[in-house]
């Protein structure tokens, strides 16, 4: 038996699952100390269900509190950050564009070094051995609690970080260091900018699984534990205290696995309806897709593999105004049971239209069977039609594709959506998101820059698989369960020698027992 | 004259990326380079082409190379001066101006980070009035003015300056160096005199630039039509409203070409819409008949927010509007078609101004309605 939780900003939601059944769910308001939040619904599960500690073999935890602490600029510590690439890129030097007050929130110190390589692989200058040791002595002086390190090309070549880190790390031992290599993509500044972000969360990061693992402990449980990821794969507690970073953007991505399993489609279009707004994605073999562009968190630009979620206004809670009506994009929120018709309270909400319509049976239907047939009918169009264009607007081509409804809000839609080929609304849509975490698998990813003079394309896309098969493998996948979810070439313009960017990604079942993370 | 700060930035941006028509590189990376050298040496002058003296020494500056490059290997800041004084030394004469080689993209604010450097005024001008993919489209080229001497630098301090018998082999021949310097380089070209500069360029582009972004951006926060703004403020023509369905990618000679089809809304229900591009959008066809092509201007917009969307961000489902604008006359003589005619990128059909193509459609539905 596995247990699945989400810590979202508001509720904490946990599942007891065998295999892919769900034997217990669990809601709980989300507390300020994150741990007893975490007991209370751990508790609430093993009260629903009678399981004992020891029936759990896992436990996958998915939590906004990272990103939060990075949103908020809270509880960071004072980080170093070395870029190494000159003579190249000191017009414009880390942390160019943060917001002052991250800024401030992380005390930085940056050094711009010798390193770095060409496109081709060629170094622009060579590492500096001196430059480092004079670069770790200023850092003691000064109160530095963590070490960004970032090098030109470091995502075709990252020798230069390694052998950095290795001289840092040897000059400061207990220093925790961060390589932008294993957190980012093409693209210096963002890719640099994660890393910075989860250099300043380790201390929070240490703190943070401490709490998990008390509040595990609490209840008895030694199970190994896991936090999920922005690309729906999970990382042991170990591999999250180094990089709380990628567990940003888990929610979306966790909530869209588990309306994969409950509905039991690999392909389709995910409705997530909350109470303030709607969150739409698509699953691709199972998985999100990603967004391509550059996100921004807290104000910084990053390029996070994030899932591609288009977010609207639209939730149960929704104001309806007017005649000819419109709804959202501000919402009752928590107020919802107080504030709605069908509560008795003053306010015509989306969900009062669902009720009206016979959609749903909550509250009491007699405080809306007076509102006008019309407007309800319109009112629940619109949401209709606002939902089925922003699917639209994600589908990679015209072709209807299932759509999967979850979230306690989805009962303003009906049976249909135009565009869908069906519509999904599956059994305990409301915790799809711990669900999602429950039945989270483990991945490896590779994405280099290929030269198709030498290499066919066939052959790198083979050398691109075997490799994100092995990083699943070392990641704790079963390597019989291990298999490509998604493949991607883009050619390059302007550069010689037939370039190509290939991004491979492998996923594979959690092979349990292997790893005794708690 | 007039002073240029770092608050027009962003005004600035929005419009070279209109004039991009798709193409001109990442405007994220020059507008900050643009924003870190007007902090750190103070504001701009920017003058007016007709305040530049006869006699005075103009050149432009840009930035060449793979734009994939430039988010990576940040440039070092000073390529361009060291670009700049290598020229100036080759001719013995010191530069008095110096000039945006392209309206479009990334390259619109290239010399700023030259001028805040060598306190030099920038010309409000430049020798595309859009963007273009290769160096010997510039409009000296049609009045015979030498691309060379050209001088080319790179972070490391290299610099070169080649003399060339064609503006055609400096594109050749500064693209091998450019490879060799990291697959991205700082350039000064076309040296011109301030007579020659006022003759053999669009005056006046950075204004328009900063004038699109600046209406774009006030009828946002009006909660106004900014596509139909900003097609008013360029003087184009609507030619489509729709969605994107299909995009199909390839590279072909070093140009990332694709074909977008766009199915109508609106307006244009019931049309479809294909844009064939190579680094920027090149032809437009509607319903098979061709609405615009290069040289004039077709831009795609965000049809809600009225951003411009470049051709490596079109995406399946984009809900667009497509904008065709009339490009600069001189482009439109056979020596102009010549270098940047749709002929010179493969396709196999005459130019027509846009606008006389948008009266013969209008004559024949008016025929057909009086029919």
């Amino acid at each position: 038996m596995r247990i699945g939780i989400d810590v979202g900003g508001t509720n904490t939601d946990a599942v007891l699952m065998d295999g892919v059944r769900v034997l217990a769910e669990v809601k709980t308001g989300t507390t300020a100390d994150v741990t007893s939040g975490i007991v209370a619904a751990l508790r609430g599960l093993v009260e629903q269900s009678g399981a004992s500690a020891s029936d759990i073999q896992a436990v996958m935890i998915g939590t906004t509190h990272f990103t939060n602490a990075v949103v908020e600029a809270k509880r960071l510590v004072p980080t170093a950050v070395v870029r190494l690439g000159l003579p190249a890129t000191r017009a414009l030097p880390p942390l160019v564009a943060w917001p002052p007050r991250l800024r401030e929130a992380i005390a930085a110190h940056v050094y711009l070094c010798q390193g770095g390589h060409e496109f081709d692989g060629r170094e622009i200058s060579p590492l500096d051995r001196d430059e480092l040791l004079r670069v770790a002595e200023d850092m003691r002086g000064r109160s530095v609690r963590s070490i960004a390190i970032s090098s030109v090309f470091s995502p075709v070549n990252a020798s230069l970080e390694e052998e950095a880190a290795a001289i840092l790390g040897e000059e400061l031992p207990g220093l925790p260091i961060s390589l932008s290599h294993e957190i980012g993509r093409i693209g210096l500044l963002e890719r640099e900018n994660a890393t910075v972000m989860n250099a300043c969360l380790r201390d929070l990061a240490e703190q943070i699984v401490a709490a998990f693992r008390s509040a595990l402990a609490e209840l008895g449980i030694e199970a190994p534990v896991y936090l999920s990821q922005n690309d729906g794969t999970l990382m042991s507690v170990d591999f999250a205290e180094s990089y709380p970073v990628a567990t940003f953007a888990s929610g979306p991505t966790n909530s869209m696995r588990g309306a994969a399993l409950l509905s039991g489609l690999e392909d389709c279009a995910v409705v997530d309806i909350g109470g303030t707004t709607s969150d739409v994605g698509v699953l691709q073999r199972g998985f999100p897709r990603e967004a391509s562009v550059s996100v921004d968190i807290g104000g910084v630009r990053t390029n996070f593999r994030m899932p591609d979620v288009l977010s609207l206004g639209l939730g149960g809670g929704s104001y309806v105004r007017g005649n000819k009506p419109t709804i959202g994009p501000d919402s009752v929120g928590y107020e919802l049971p107080s504030q709605a018709l069908v509560f008795g309270g003053e306010t015509l909400t989306a969900s009062d239209l669902a009720v009206a319509a016979g959609r749903a049976s909550f509250g009491d239907p007699s405080a809306v069977a007076g509102l006008d047939a019309d407007l309800v009918r319109r009112g629940l169009a619109d949401a209709e039609r606002m939902l089925a264009e922003t699917v639209d607007r994600m589908k990679t081509s015209p072709d209807p594709i299932p759509v999967v409804v979850v979230g306690g809000g989805s009962i303003l839609l009906g049976d249909e959506l135009p565009g869908a080929s069906r519509l999904v609304r599956p059994d305990h849509f409301a915790v799809a998101n711990a669900i999602g975490a429950a039945i989270a698998q483990v991945g490896g990813e590779v994405e280099r820059v290929f030269s198709l003079d030498q290499l066919t394309r066939d052959a790198a896309l083979d050398q691109a698989k075997s490799e994100a098969t092995e990083k699943a493998v070392a990641a704790g996948a079963t390597a019989s369960s291990v298999r490509i979810v998604d493949v991607e070439d883009v050619p390059l313009p302007y550069i010689p020698g037939n370039a190509t960017r290939i991004k491979v990604k492998a996923v594979g079942d959690l092979e349990l027992g292997r790893f005794d993370g708690a | 004259m007039r002073e240029f700060t770092s608050e027009q930035l962003d005004d600035l941006a929005f419009g070279a990326a209109v004039l991009g028509t798709g193409g001109g590189g990442n405007p994220y990376v020059g507008t900050l380079l643009a924003r870190q050298a007007i902090e750190e040496h103070g504001p701009i002058t920017v003058v007016d082409p007709e305040e530049v003296p006869d006699d005075a020494l103009v050149v432009p500056a840009a930035m060449m190379g793979a734009p994939t490059i430039m988010v990576e290997k940040l440039p070092a800041g000073n390529e361009i001066v060291v670009a700049f004084k290598a020229l100036e030394e080759y001719l013995g004469r010191p530069i008095t101006h110096t000039v945006s080689a392209e309206a479009g993209g990334l390259n619109s604010v290239t010399p700023f980070t030259l001028a805040a450097q060598l306190d030099l005024p920038v010309v409000d001008a430049d020798l595309m009035g859009r963007a273009f993919p290769e160096l010997q489209m510039c409009l000296p080229s049609l009045s015979g003015v030498s691309a060379t001497p050209m001088a080319m630098a790179d972070e490391k301090g290299n610099s070169v300056v080649i003399s060339t018998i064609s503006n055609r082999w400096t594109e050749r021949i500064a693209r091998s160096v450019t490879i060799d310097m990291g697959c991205s380089s700082m350039i000064a070209l076309y040296a011109m005199t301030g007579a020659q500069l006022k003759q053999m360029s669009v005056p006046r582009t950075l204004l328009l630039a900063e004038d699109i972004g600046r209406v774009a951006h006030k009828t946002a926060a009006e909660h106004g039509d900014v596509v139909a703004a900003v097609q008013e403020r360029i003087g184009g023509f609507r030619l489509f409203q729709g969605k994107i369905v299909d995009i199909a990618r390839r590279t072909d000679a070093g140009f990332a070409k694709a074909e977008a089809k766009l199915e109508g809304t609106g307006e244009s229900a019931g049309s479809t819409l294909v844009l064939e591009v190579q680094n920027e959008h090149l032809v437009a066809r509607l319903d098979g008949e061709i609405a615009a092509s290069v040289p004039d201007l077709i831009i795609m917009l965000d049809s809600e927010s009225g951003e411009p969307i470049t051709t490596e961000e079109m995406r399946y489902g984009f809900r667009v509007t497509v904008i065709g604008a009339p490009c600069d006359p001189r482009w439109r003589t056979p020596e102009g078609l010549e270098l940047v005619g749709p002929r010179y990128f493969g396709y196999d059909i005459d130019y027509v101004p846009i606008e006389k193509r948008r009266a013969a459609k209008q004559r024949r539905a008016a025929r057909s309605r009086g029919r």
